[in-house]
């Protein structure tokens, strides 16, 4: 598998990385190098095989489903770049 | 000098009054004063909450209390959240964040007494072998060669491995996700630990690859490393993945000794490849662990070629999920757009450094439509049977010993143009990330061009005290005393 260009800016797209035209072949080169790499993982029999999510071998821990925080909302909002009132402020959305 | 004393013999000057916290801290602020404009340790220190957590310490030492910590200055990786003081995961997205709350770890050391000088430099958002990424600039390693090449002490935790080695520390918290703790340990001539994944909670650390973030001490000895890891662990319902075990005495068990251990030697970390002195150095430490009683048995890691490859799967895809966060709207940097979408991607082009954002491409990649399973979903498997050839091994042999890197210390610079290469750091430190297993390295040698070397001790899932015994009966033997040049109290 090889990423041209178009690919990498559909890629940049997915991620919300803006990337112009010169810096979208230079990732795929780079990407490739990367990706082109991996590909030795082919060659590993995983024939059923389970896939491993984590290394924490345990059964994930439940808590009961109350609100345990809030009511702070100065805290929350004290590292905003924007806001309004108890908001936080986008560029509009909705016309 | 007050700044050459370990951890564990300052604690026992302060608990003797030999010397006070306020005097103690001083001595490390006038080091971190005079070597950080050169090393760059430290993105940001905070000197006077450190004099005022030492006056806070004297007061309870004058009143007969002694907390495992008690007013012994550390250096705080700057992944790690702490109230009220910056907190940037050396990123530019995060240049301006200052968080309302206190991780746990860090909250464990500052409950035990700890004083928090600053906030050590590291690799953008832990991504990196070198320190070269971070958005404050790369850190110099106190050690150096011949030719007077700047070099790197190794990442993502090269900031806290810097400061301890350099004498502006007594010990710093670091974190691991595929060798971020022991190969900048074993660059900078230091001792680090990692513990099992789920010993330390990630609660609080900016997130990089949840599955495989781990929290550990760095020291100047094995024994500082046990005291350190006994204040950051412990059971904490905050973090899903933390393990509710009690912790034990991390410190008696470095005084266990090997007699009767089986340790392993995987065959597949040897390669023509090796630099002769590594080979060199990993056979000294097996007859050293013979001597001390230890069994040397051969063990196989079949898929130990493959961990790195899994790791650069799975952890740019985690990475991308958890990096999404940094949008420019609830916390950090925001460049303006037209509408929201632009926002988002100036955001975040311009607030991640190049490493970070070629991660969060391969991640949105190896997730995307069409390629999971190809990629992401092939990378579990072999990461399941990368797990399983650990406890294969653990089967016969009780803990593992191999080098922690397969080099010194490079220059600045070295690398930077080949992606793969940098990746080739870690590649003995992954496979134990991948499999949530405990690690150490120790600082055992000298290659030709006077530069440390460490060895890694592996263990089994929360026995990190064999890996301290292992590690402790490493460092008696080796005896290393060698200093870097930059060091608190050398001539200049």
């Amino acid at each position: 598998m090889s990423l041209d260009p178009a690919t990498v800016r559909r890629i940049a797209r997915l991620a919300r990385i803006h990337v112009d035209p010169a810096e979208a072949e230079q990732l795929a080169g780079e990407m490739n190098g990367i990706l082109g790499w991996i590909e030795q993982l082919n060659e590993v029999d995983v024939d059923g095989i389970d896939p491993l999510t984590g290394a924490a071998q345990m059964a994930m821990r439940l808590r009961a489903d109350t609100v345990t925080d809030g009511g702070i909302p100065e805290l929350v909002l004290g590292n905003a770049p924007d806001r309004a009132g108890a908001f936080y402020a986008v560029p509009k959305v909705v016309e | 000098m007050l700044t050459d004393l370990s951890l564990v013999e300052a604690r026992d000057g302060l608990r003797r009054r030999a010397f006070s916290a306020a005097e103690l801290t001083e001595a490390h602020l006038d080091a971190v004063a005079a070597l950080n404009p050169r090393l760059n340790a430290f993105i940001t220190v905070s000197a006077d909450r450190a004099r005022a957590q030492a006056v806070a310490a004297d007061a309870k030492l004058a009143a007969g209390e002694s907390g495992p910590l008690l007013g012994l200055p550390l250096a705080i990786k700057d992944l790690f959240c702490t109230e009220g003081v910056r907190t940037t995961a050396g990123s530019r997205i995060l240049e301006p964040f200052v968080p309302p709350y206190e991780s746990t770890v860090t909250a464990n050391l500052l409950r035990d007494g700890a004083v928090f000088l600053g906030k050590a430099n590291l690799d953008e958002f832990a991504m990196g072998s070198s320190n070269m990424t971070s958005a404050f600039g790369p850190v110099q390693n106190p050690w150096t060669r011949a030719d007077g090449a700047a070099l790197v002490p190794g990442g993502s935790s090269g900031g806290s491995c810097a400061a301890v080695a350099a004498r502006m520390a007594l010990g710093a918290t670091a974190t691991d996700t595929g060798g971020s703790i022991r190969q900048p340990a074993s660059f900078c001539g230091i001792a680090g630990v990692k513990p099992t994944y789920g010993r330390c909670s990630r609660w609080g650390i900016v997130a990089f690859a949840s599955s495989l973030d781990q929290a550990g001490p760095v020291a100047r000895t094995v024994g500082d490393c046990a005291v350190m890891l006994g204040s950051m662990a412990g059971f904490d319902p905050r973090d899903s993945t933390s393990a509710d075990r009690p912790v034990p005495d991390f410190a008696a068990a470095c005084r266990r000794g090997v007699r009767g251990l089986r340790i392993g030697v995987p065959r597949e970390y040897r390669s023509d490849a090796m630099p002769a002195e590594i080979e060199a150095l990993w056979q000294q430490g097996l007859a050293w662990l013979r001597d001390g009683g230890a069994e040397i048995v051969d063990v196989s890691l079949p898929h130990t070629k493959y961990g790195l490859a899994t790791y650069y799967i799975v952890a740019p895809a985690e990475a991308s999920s958890n990096l999404a966060r940094y949008d420019g709207v609830r916390f950090g940097r925001r460049v303006e757009g037209e509408d929201l979408t632009e926002l988002y991607e100036r955001t975040r082009a311009e607030g991640f450094g190049a490493e970070v954002r070629r991660r969060i491409m391969i991640g949105t990649y190896v997730l995307s439509a069409g390629y999971y399973d190809a990629y992401y979903l092939r990378a579990q498997k072999v990461r399941a049977l990368i797990l399983r050839d650990f406890t294969d091994a653990y089967a016969q042999v009780d803990a593992l010993l191999t080098p922690t890197a397969p080099s010194a210390a490079f220059a600045q610079g070295d690398k930077m143009d080949d992606p793969v290469a940098m990746y080739l750091n870690d590649v003995f430190t992954v496979p134990a990330s991948m499999a949530g297993v405990p690690g150490l390295s120790v600082p055992a040698g000298l290659d030709p061009q006077g530069l440390p070397l460490g060895l890694q001790v592996l263990g089994r899932p929360f026995d990190e005290e064999t890996v301290f015994a292992v590690g402790a009966v490493l460092e008696r033997a080796a005896g290393f005393r060698h200093l870097p040049a930059i060091r608190a109290g050398a001539p200049a």
